[in-house]
């Protein structure tokens, strides 16, 4: 018989439901409580593309030092409310782990395991008893099996309370009801069983001020901050809440309380490709413009954002990344649009990518991406992802200087625009300041000066068109010198020098950050030490190649098949792609401490073979 | 393409409007369309149009897609701006600079590829989303820049110019705006300035999504035997059921004595759109009026032009999502920035 677990705010929970029943705000009250119990906690939801009756499951790790990351392997608990996947659930506990299920009806014998501990609470059965409504009884299942882990794992049940009169806040009933049901599950538990059990929770302060807020949200709430005032889109997962995040928050932030009408306009597009139209056109028209989309839609947008390139014009664009290619798994994530984004459409185009890790930075970086667009006339394409855009995540809270301006870039109004010396024209191309970058006018500034053609053919100084080869490779060598001006306004890539004399460094980006701390805490212990740096943007400013030059071997870590960000800093940077070794996850699920550890053991491993094998 | 560059120079005594401005001044560069295109001939009367309105040409913008037509905005309005998007997503360019500043004036330039092939999807949702703005299609029946392949709106039946049958349906885009929901809807000729050029008035005039369907011959790929869509085919089978006149408000309004039903249609600027209709049952207020008539008409072989629709007073985009009177291009920080107190309560209730 193997020992039942032991473990103080150190698990991983996973919750196994059917997508439909309202399972997701009590997997969130959990979470939430945890939080409040001062413990890290990072939820994750795992959802199929359905409405209603496929599995659902809900891992949540809770961690005292703050790894958010997936351990990978197998849970320590796992609450089964769905009939359809009790075999997977079962077979996902660990030995020594616990396995929390309905009752109601009998876990078939064939699936009882001896190296686990089985508890049964018959939640169907105690909520038809305790309420009368159909919908009152599947909604409260769910509450009733969170206040069975309140027993189970000693959570202070005043939190539960605290934070159901902070959601139901003027709901006095709904208060009452939630209370019932957890108290429901809650005392079954303390009566039935001997609580807590191994695993359990204690109060901590780990958490300090850090918020609980998903990546969407943050960055929805960015665009605000930024001021975009347009926003065209169409909806796709896992993009689909930036822009629900960002017509929220507007609705409450951005009425006129004079009229009540908005400062703002927000249209659903029939499609991608008019919704990035709508951002081209109002970004072409002075306004600061947006939209967000996921996979396919990327696809679409692909010509809009040639032109938008080309033409020079200011927008923002959000891709929350999904598993691909085509529908591939529109509910699982991975980085695997860098290539995609980064010379997104037809000839000759480098754009823009911020690469956001966390929801303080995705609302950083999407506020910024407007001042960048406007400053550098060119797409900024932030490239979140399911992982971080969908799930809620422990982060510094958000902060505002409000001592700030917004940096509209290089626009001659009116005023400027009388001041052109007597037969000077006005050349929207012109690149007065040696750095790529042009002044632009807005239409209907000037009765006389400053109208132009704005065009995705190629063209003069002037706006004028051209087929002349030596005036479009004036212009295109002037939009390689803008996007070498990019590098230096962009957000710097994160390095962590441990120490100069380590010769191997880890390279990543995004939302494999929740997973580096703990994966190189653990190399570390095998004696194995590096320097990191997480990538932030693209193009690369000097600091990355600095980085690269000044170690013999470097793990490009990246959650897709082909090594993409690999590929960019291989053709970027001319480094020799033998220094550059990948490590790669991309099942769809995020990527797991294991699969760094692993990844990189196992190279270390061939490559001291293939050395002794040299030597002899 | 015309090979003589327009000079800059012009008669002393050429008539100017209210703004002290000629003709001249609403004119564009060079056109390098072939000559004899129809669609300079609209250019000319849009240039008239913005003339005799009074417009000042920079209050107006210019969006256009992909093809001859959408060339055409370089050859007119040259102190207004121009945007020569991708083809067919025109309509997407305009909402969102209509969007960002709702107080110019939008022209969208087309043509038949880029509306009724290409953009058909853009063109059917720009129009049910009213979006306020003039809408032209240089309706030829074919592909120009590519030398002569039909597009959607070549007739079934009609002989190409390597001799090739249409098989396909045509698209009758004015019907198809009729029943998306345009509130301002014609068709004319670009051979019938004296028709078009008040059209065009009026389309400007109009709050709301107005369209104008101009059949603009192709003198180099669709103007031979066998099209329906050349100058002697047109002339030949044209039927102005409708005449309209622009009356602009300040002039004083004088009874008709003419023959024909003569109904009047004030636009929100106190402007108005005089309509003769040649037959008393028709009822250009009436969409199901228009679309019945379009159609007899297409059964008989010919082609309905005049203003066929007009409803004034009907609200467009802006007026429909509730955004603010002052263009949002001209918001500044404070309208728009909540500030850190505010983030400082939305990071309380993400705890």
């Amino acid at each position: 018989m193997i020992s039942p677990i032991q473990s103080v705010n150190d698990f991983v929970i996973k919750f196994a439901n059917v997508n439909g029943t309202g399972s997701a705000s009590a997997n969130n009250l959990f979470a939430k409580a945890v939080f409040n119990m001062g413990v890290p906690v990072s939820p994750r939801n795992i959802f199929p593309s359905n409405i209603q009756g496929l599995p659902t499951w809900y891992e949540v790790r809770v961690n005292e030092k703050g790894y958010l990351g997936r351990r990978g392997g197998g849970v320590d608990i796992v609450v089964a409310m769905n009939p359809q996947s009790l075999a997977d659930d079962v077979a996902a506990v660990l030995p020594g782990g616990y396995f929390l299920y309905d009752s109601t009806n009998r876990l078939p014998e064939s699936l009882c395991r001896d190296d686990i501990q089985i508890i049964g609470i018959p939640f169907t059965e105690l909520c038809r008893q305790q309420f009368s409504n159909t919908k009152q009884r599947m909604l409260f299942k769910n509450i009733s099996y969170i206040g069975a882990l309140a027993a189970l794992l000693d959570i202070d049940f005043e939190v539960f309370t605290q934070l159901l009169s902070k959601q139901f806040k003027g709901k006095e009933h709904l208060i009452t009801a939630n209370t019932t049901a957890l108290e429901l599950g809650y005392v079954y538990a303390k009566k039935t069983f001997e609580c807590p059990i191994g695993v359990r929770m204690t109060k901590s302060d780990q958490v300090g001020d850090k918020i609980l807020v998903d990546g969407n949200t943050a960055s929805g709430l960015g665009c605000v901050y930024g001021g975009a005032t347009v926003c065209g889109w169409y909806p796709i997962t896992p993009s689909t809440s930036v822009v629900e995040s960002y017509t929220r928050f507007s609705e409450r932030m951005r009425i006129d309380p004079a009229t009540g009408k908005k400062r703002f306009g927000i249209v659903q597009m029939e499609d991608e490709l008019a919704a990035i139209g709508v951002v081209i056109g109002a970004s072409w028209n002075g306004a600061r413009a947006f939209t967000a989309t996921s996979g396919p839609g990327l696809s679409l947008m692909g010509e809009f954002l040639g032109l938008a390139y080309f033409a020079e014009i200011p927008l923002v664009l959000i891709n929350v990344q999904r598993g691909g290619p085509s529908t591939g798994m529109p509910t699982r994530t991975q980085q695997s649009d860098i290539l995609a984004c980064a010379y997104a459409s037809h000839g000759d185009t480098k754009h823009v990518l911020t690469i956001p890790a966390n929801p303080k930075e995705c609302f950083e970086f999407s506020a910024q991406a407007f001042d960048l667009a406007e400053r550098l006339q060119t797409p900024i394409i932030i490239m979140s992802d399911l992982e971080l855009g969908m799930n809620d995540w422990l982060s510094e809270p958000l902060e505002w200087d409000d001592e700030s301006q917004y940096d509209r870039g290089k626009v001659l109004h009116e005023k400027q625009l009388n001041s052109l010396h007597k037969g000077e024209k006005f050349g929207r191309y012109l690149d007065l300041d040696d750095d790529g970058i042009c002044y632009r006018t807005y239409p209907g500034a000037h009765p006389e000066q400053g109208a132009f053609f704005t065009r995705g053919t190629s063209r003069d100084r002037h706006a004028l068109y051209t087929e002349d080869g030596d005036k479009y490779v004036d212009n295109m060598e002037r939009l390689v010198k803008k996007h070498r001006t990019a590098a230096s306004l962009i957000p710097a890539p994160v390095i962590n020098i441990d120490d100069k004399r380590h010769k191997m460094g880890v390279i990543y980006y995004g939302t494999t950050e929740n997973v580096m701390p703990e994966s190189l805490d653990k190399l570390q212990k095998q004696g194995l030490k590096f320097n990191s740096m997480r990538l932030r943007s693209y193009p690369f400013n000097d600091e990355v190649a600095e980085f690269i030059d000044s170690h013999e071997t470097l793990y490009v870590i990246e959650q897709n098949r082909d090594a993409q960000m690999r590929t960019l800093l291989v053709n970027e940077l001319d480094c020799h792609p033998k220094k550059l070794v990948k490590i790669l996850h991309y099942d769809g699920m995020a990527i797991p401490v294991q699969a760094v550890v692993g990844g990189i053991l196992n190279h270390i491993g061939a490559d001291e073979c293939a050395k002794t094998g040299e030597a002899s | 393409m015309t090979c003589v560059p327009k000079s800059k120079f012009h008669h002393p005594q050429l008539p100017v409007n209210e703004l002290g401005l000629t003709y001249r001044d609403y004119e564009g560069s060079m056109s390098t369309l072939c000559a004899g295109c129809g669609h300079d001939s609209v250019g000319a009367a849009v240039v008239q149009a913005c003339f005799e309105l009074s417009l000042p040409a920079h209050r107006v913008a210019k969006l256009s897609g992909i093809g001859c037509s959408s060339k055409a905005p370089t050859y007119f309005l040259g102190k207004s701006h121009g945007f020569n998007s991708v083809h067919g997503r025109m309509p997407s360019v305009a909402t969102g600079a209509n969007l960002a500043n709702r107080e110019l004036i939008y022209l969208g330039m087309s043509g038949d590829g880029d509306s009724a092939s290409i953009g058909l999807g853009q063109f059917a949702h720009v129009v049910r989303r009213k979006l306020n703005m003039t809408y032209i299609v240089a309706n030829n029946g074919a592909y120009g820049l590519t030398k002569g392949q039909p597009s959607a709106t070549a007739d079934r039946g009609s002989i190409m110019k390597g001799g090739k049958e249409v098989t396909d349906e045509g698209i009758d885009l004015v019907s198809l705006a009729l029943s998306m929901g345009a509130t301002y809807v014609a068709r004319s000729f670009s051979g019938d300035k004296e028709q078009l050029v008040p059209l065009i008035k009026g389309a400007l005039s109009h709050q709301g999504f107005a369209f104008i369907d101009v059949m603009s011959p192709c003198v180099t790929f669709n103007n031979h035997k066998g099209s329906t869509k050349s100058y002697d085919y047109l002339r030949d089978h044209m039927e102005s059921l409708i005449s309209a006149d622009f009356i602009p408000h300040k002039s004083e309004i004088t009874m008709q004595s003419e023959a024909g039903i003569s109904q009047d249609i004030f636009m929100h600027d106190g402007s108005m759109m005089r309509l003769k209709a040649t037959d008393e049952s028709y009822d250009p207020r009436s969409r199901s009026s228009a679309l019945s008539a379009i159609q007899e008409h297409t059964d008989k072989g010919e082609v309905l032009t005049g203003l066929l629709y007009l409803e004034s007073g009907a609200s467009h985009l802006h007026e429909n999502i509730n955004t603010v009177d002052k263009p949002l291009n001209e918001l500044g920080y404070k309208e728009l920035c909540p500030g850190s107190e505010v983030l400082e309560e939305l990071n309380e209730s993400f705890r």
